[in-house]
């Protein structure tokens, strides 16, 4: 049973420092059950936010050896346990104690999205009829799980701080699975330009790699949305077809 | 541009991470990959010579509107000419090489293609050097502002890029029409036999047929023509040409990184084959 070292970052939003422990690792173990087992054996005070331990809830995000990851999901064979395991808070949000950030700016953020706003019922009982074609593109970012691992990962916000005007990666999906809806009759272009700064993102896709549920934001959601953007506003014969296009 | 009021951790210096991988593995090779051939793509576009060997065409000088061979001592102008010989009304302090104004277009595709984006933004710019990985400066303006606004013309790239591969299909076609003097300027038959002009196959066509699948798989798994294809759309049960274009595209846009590489590696190859070929350095084997 080898005992591995594992450096914690300890501290709150006035500063803090990584902590060592020592811990043995079983077989089968994750990174969040040896947080547990510092938890039970050594500090008890070790402040960590999880839920489901089955990489559903989403509360378990954290940075293991410094890259974005549910730590309920980040097996402890996969990780070089010759020197220290680093684990700390994630960068992009507001730190309240030890591994537990605040992240209720996503969901201040969400309210300001524009509500899925769906076109007449196509029967007489208030009912629509959808092909499946049309919603299996959509699907793929109701997987989400609101962990907001790409929120962190994003330099735009993790290291250039933009979050009044940038909503991140995590709300340009939410928006693409409102925006590409076949039922929905919302335009929310001019606020992806505008005010959500759609902009910003320079597709390094590190979004796309820490995702644990594997959705490629990236391509699926952020650059259709761009073209979508550049439609409307950037692309002088598309402007100029819409001029002469007979009006509805 | 206001930031955040949030509380948020100290940002990070050049270069700070946990990270414990080589995460400074990629932007090095990008870096190098890319720079490699921005310095050898500029080169051969100067040389305004040696870009021709019998049915071949270098890529990087199709298509060849001028010939500017004669200048450097071209006996006469090439058969792959469009218009004749480097015309004199083209001012003296423009470099006689047709890549000069060919390159711009599946340069200025490249420069705006999503996915070296991302791969130059990091290794050239450091905006990140990587996922998680501490920056140079804190000032950001992303794809929001100018200059980068610019990269919007992406598709328009891809419209002459697409006929760039009509063209580049052409002079595929063209590379298995052999003339008479083929031997006798250093090309040799593979299996034996009298080299005959005509329909033939020699390494230098399944070079150029090659590069143009790859810049074909690379130019129509664009993130543009994704967007035509059916990307525009919240219903893809009622496109015109139904979903398949779509998913066709999708299924090549999922490798466009590897595509991206491939064809660039592979153009590189194309131009540097005829490049030593018409240099008299490597013989050209033809296959019948």
């Amino acid at each position: 049973m080898p005992q591995v070292t594992f450096k914690v970052w300890r501290g709150n939003k006035d500063g803090g420092q990584f902590t060592d422990y020592q811990t043995d690792v079983t077989e089968g173990m994750v990174v969040l059950d040896a947080v547990h087992q510092i938890q039970a054996e050594s500090a008890p005070d070790l402040a960590c936010r999880w839920n489901c331990k089955a990489g559903k809830c989403g509360s378990c995000s954290a940075e293991v050896n410094g890259m974005p990851r549910l730590m309920c999901m980040t097996r402890m064979e996969d990780l070089p346990t010759d020197q220290p395991v680093t684990i700390e808070p994630m960068q992009a949000f507001p730190l309240i104690r030890d591994l537990v950030c605040d992240v209720s700016w996503n969901f201040e953020i969400k309210t300001k999205i524009k509500k899925f706003k769906p076109r007449k019922p196509d029967a007489e009982d208030g009912t629509w009829r959808m092909v499946q074609d049309d919603v299996d593109r959509v699907q793929e970012f109701r997987k989400c799980i609101e962990c907001f691992l790409c929120q962190n990962v994003c330099h735009v916000l993790r290291d250039h701080h933009k979050h009044e005007t940038f909503i991140g990666p995590r709300f340009i999906a939410y928006t693409a699975a409102l925006e590409m809806h076949p039922l929905d009759t919302e335009d929310r272009l001019a606020d992806l330009k505008d005010d959500n700064g759609l902009g910003y993102c320079n597709i390094t896709k590190c979004c796309t790699k820490v995702c644990p549920e594997h959705i490629t934001l990236t391509d699926n959601a952020i650059i259709p949305l761009k073209e979508r953007v550049v439609d409307e506003y950037y692309d002088p014969i598309k402007k100029l077809f819409r001029m002469f296009k007979p009006k509805k | 541009m206001s930031q955040s009021s949030l509380s948020l951790p100290q940002q990070r210096g050049l270069g700070q991470t946990q990270r414990r991988d080589a995460w400074w593995l990629q932007p090095l090779v990008v870096f190098l990959g890319l720079g490699a051939f921005v310095v050898y793509s500029t080169w051969a576009a100067f040389q305004g010579a040696n870009y021709e060997f019998g049915p071949y065409l270098s890529p990087m000088y199709s298509p060849l509107l001028f010939d500017a061979g004669t200048l450097f001592g071209q006996a006469s102008v090439g058969h792959h000419t469009w218009f004749g010989a480097w015309p004199a009304w083209i001012p003296a302090f423009i470099p006689a090489s047709p890549a000069l104004i060919i390159l711009t277009i599946p340069a200025g595709f490249r420069f705006t293609c999503y996915y070296y984006r991302g791969a130059y933004y990091k290794a050239f710019w450091a905006d990140p050097l990587n996922c998680a990985v501490g920056e140079p400066r804190n000032g950001y303006r992303g794809e929001n502002f100018w200059p980068l606004l610019i990269q919007n013309i992406h598709r328009y790239m891809f419209y002459l890029a697409a006929l760039y591969i009509v063209v580049l299909t052409y002079d595929a076609v063209i590379a298995t029409q052999f003339q008479d003097d083929w031997a006798a300027k250093g090309g040799k038959m593979l299996f034996g036999g009298e080299a005959r002009a005509g329909f033939g196959i020699g390494v230098g066509t399944l070079v150029m047929t090659l590069n143009v699948i790859l810049l074909g798989g690379y130019t129509f798994g664009c993130h543009c023509a994704r967007h035509f294809s059916g990307g525009n759309s919240d219903h893809h049960s009622k496109l015109p040409m139904g979903k398949k274009p779509y998913e066709c595209i999708s299924c090549l846009n999922r490798n466009h990184m590897k595509w991206a590489w491939t064809s660039l590696i592979w153009v590189g190859f194309t131009d540097f084959y005829i490049r030593m070929l018409a240099a008299g350095v490597w013989t050209d084997w033809r296959l019948f």
